[in-house]
């Protein structure tokens, strides 16, 4: 059996980078209040390869398109329902873009966030609903060529599943990484808990499982210990925030620089995490400091 | 059924306490019977509100403040809340019963997010408070329309980014310019605040999560009360 890219990377041992964080990113780059980050894949291009250019030059081997908000759920916030399609395909277009002008070899993970909604019965989602929808999202990203689909910030294990079997439904070869945010007094806002997420996740195709987003190092590195201690045989995933936002002067700061992160990586490994990257206030100087301190922990990625 | 509960066979004390239970594992069917058991009994509407839903939901918000109760078990008794406060409110109206009071709520312009301003809401109508919701991105103009409107003793308005945030500040400013400021608390939230931002901006308060805003609602309501009646 051939390997696909994911384990391909992983079976050369070591830790995969994978990149920081784009929101944040594009609001430094002057993206306004509410407006939707997915737009710009076709209004400014050339911002979005910017970021993923800052991500691969500090060493991302693993970089993930700019459709984070991209499922109909989120982009109806902003009418855009009807370009799905276009602007999951075009995001991952620009970031295999970004990686073939950077000499190649690093994967192209397209991005599903959450819908932003609660599935039945505490809210009005059908589990059907988020399932085609999720799967819409999937087929476009999909078509754009990406190596790798990667469903992040889900605080619920039936969206969760819902967006699993979307994907699924289009392509089941695609290696699928997913992702739940425990930032709630160490579990995820619905309450779970990172030892009940990895275990649903045993019987879900999942190539790789973690945290990302959340409260910043200390929290995720909580969450990779307890997810290896009753799962040592999975692949673990970690990708912190910078930190937490701190108002200052008029304006948002993260509170943990790049020396921070640069120990989060390496804790993270030592913890079990084999996929290891920033979330939300990342900046390529950030994962600069974090690829340097893995050093030859990182699996070389050809 | 056999294993029906019978609550006429509950003295009051223990069917309050009974339907505080239903209302922490959010059984809707079980409140509606319990309300209507208690109106039977003669209770007025104003003391089945506050003694048995009221102070249910206390217990349910205090547990999710300390991590025991996640959003699933809370949205859950919010409904179960809610099922009670439909045979409730009509009574009270109609009773001249105290009101509690009055809160808007959104979520400011430019943010789409509204899970958590949701569950404010409902913890709030939890505590009694009639909630007016005005959902996600709001700008100053609706804020201000809907304090005309309602009269609200507070308006409360989240943002989850932190490039929205700063539109709290606007609101705020509005409120003053239209000479409105001190009618109203006005409470802030949301995932990138704090104190310091929310007292920046001139907000009452900062409520880190809907447990605090009940809270702190509460508590504010009673001092400006006890404010205006002192003055």
């Amino acid at each position: 059996m051939t390997m696909d890219p994911l384990q391909t990377l992983l079976s050369r041992s070591g830790v995969i980078m994978a990149d920081g964080a784009m929101g944040t990113m594009l609001m430094d780059l002057g993206l306004e209040h509410g407006a939707s980050p997915e737009l710009w894949n076709v209004d400014q291009p050339d911002r979005i390869r910017s970021v993923h250019r800052g991500y691969l030059e500090a060493g991302a081997q693993l970089i993930l398109s700019n459709t984070f908000g991209g499922n109909r759920f989120r982009l109806g916030l902003h009418n855009l329902q009807d370009r799905a399609a276009e602007l999951n395909r075009v995001g991952v277009e620009l970031a295999r873009q970004a990686v073939d002008e950077a000499g190649g070899g690093a994967l192209v993970a397209g991005d599903i966030g959450p819908s932003g909604e609660l599935l039945e019965p505490f809210g009005n989602l059908t589990f059907a609903e988020a399932v085609a929808g999720f799967a819409e999202q999937a087929q476009a990203l999909i078509r754009g060529g990406a190596d790798v689909i990667w469903i992040e910030t889900i605080s619920a294990l039936d969206e969760l599943r819902a967006a699993i079997e979307g994907v699924k439904g289009i392509s089941p070869q695609i290696p699928v990484i997913a992702t739940m945010t425990f930032d709630t007094h160490g579990r995820t806002m619905m309450g779970v808990a990172p030892e009940e997420a990895i275990k649903a996740l045993e019987d879900l195709d999942v190539a790789a499982a973690g945290g990302n987003c959340g409260n910043g190092p200390d929290e995720i590195l909580s969450v990779i210990a307890k997810m290896h201690s009753v799962a040592p045989d999975r692949v673990l995933v970690a990708k912190s925030n910078a930190g937490i936002p701190k108002w200052m002067n008029g304006k948002t700061t993260y509170d943990a620089g790049p020396d921070q992160m640069a120990r989060y990586a390496v804790q993270a490994a030592e913890a079990g995490a084999r996929i290891i990257g920033a979330c939300c206030g990342s900046t390529p100087a950030h994962l600069n400091r974090m690829s340097a301190a893995l050093g030859d922990r990182m699996a070389r990625s050809k | 059924m056999s294993d029906e509960f019978d609550l006429s066979k509950l003295d009051t004390p223990e069917l309050i306490g009974q339907m505080q239970d239903d209302l922490y594992d959010g059984l809707a069917d079980e409140i509606v019977a319990g309300v209507n058991e208690l109106l039977h009994r003669d209770m007025t509407p104003y003391d089945v509100l506050t003694q048995a839903l009221v102070a249910g939901m206390d217990i349910v918000g205090a547990d999710f403040r300390d991590g025991i109760l996640f959003v699933p078990e809370v949205l859950m008794a919010a409904k179960a809340m809610k099922a009670g406060m439909q045979i409730l409110r009509p009574l009270l109206a109609e009773t001249g019963a105290p009101q509690i009071g009055t809160v808007v709520i959104g979520t400011v312009k430019g943010d789409i997010h509204d899970i958590g301003k949701n569950l404010v809401a409902m913890m709030l109508e939890g505590a009694g408070f009639k909630v007016v919701n005005l959902g996600i991105n709001n700008d100053a103009d609706k804020f201000l329309a809907a304090v005309r409107e309602h009269k609200p003793i507070i308006v409360g308005m989240s943002a989850l980014l932190t490039t929205t945030m700063p539109y709290m500040g606007v609101v705020i400013k509005a409120l003053k310019e239209a000479g409105m400021r001190q009618d109203v608390i006005v409470l802030v939230g949301g995932a990138p605040l704090n104190a310091a931002f929310a007292e920046e901006i001139e907000a009452d308060a900062y409520c880190r999560d809907a447990a605090v805003a009940v809270q702190t609602a509460k508590s504010l309501v009673a001092i400006k009360r006890g404010a205006a009646e002192a003055g």
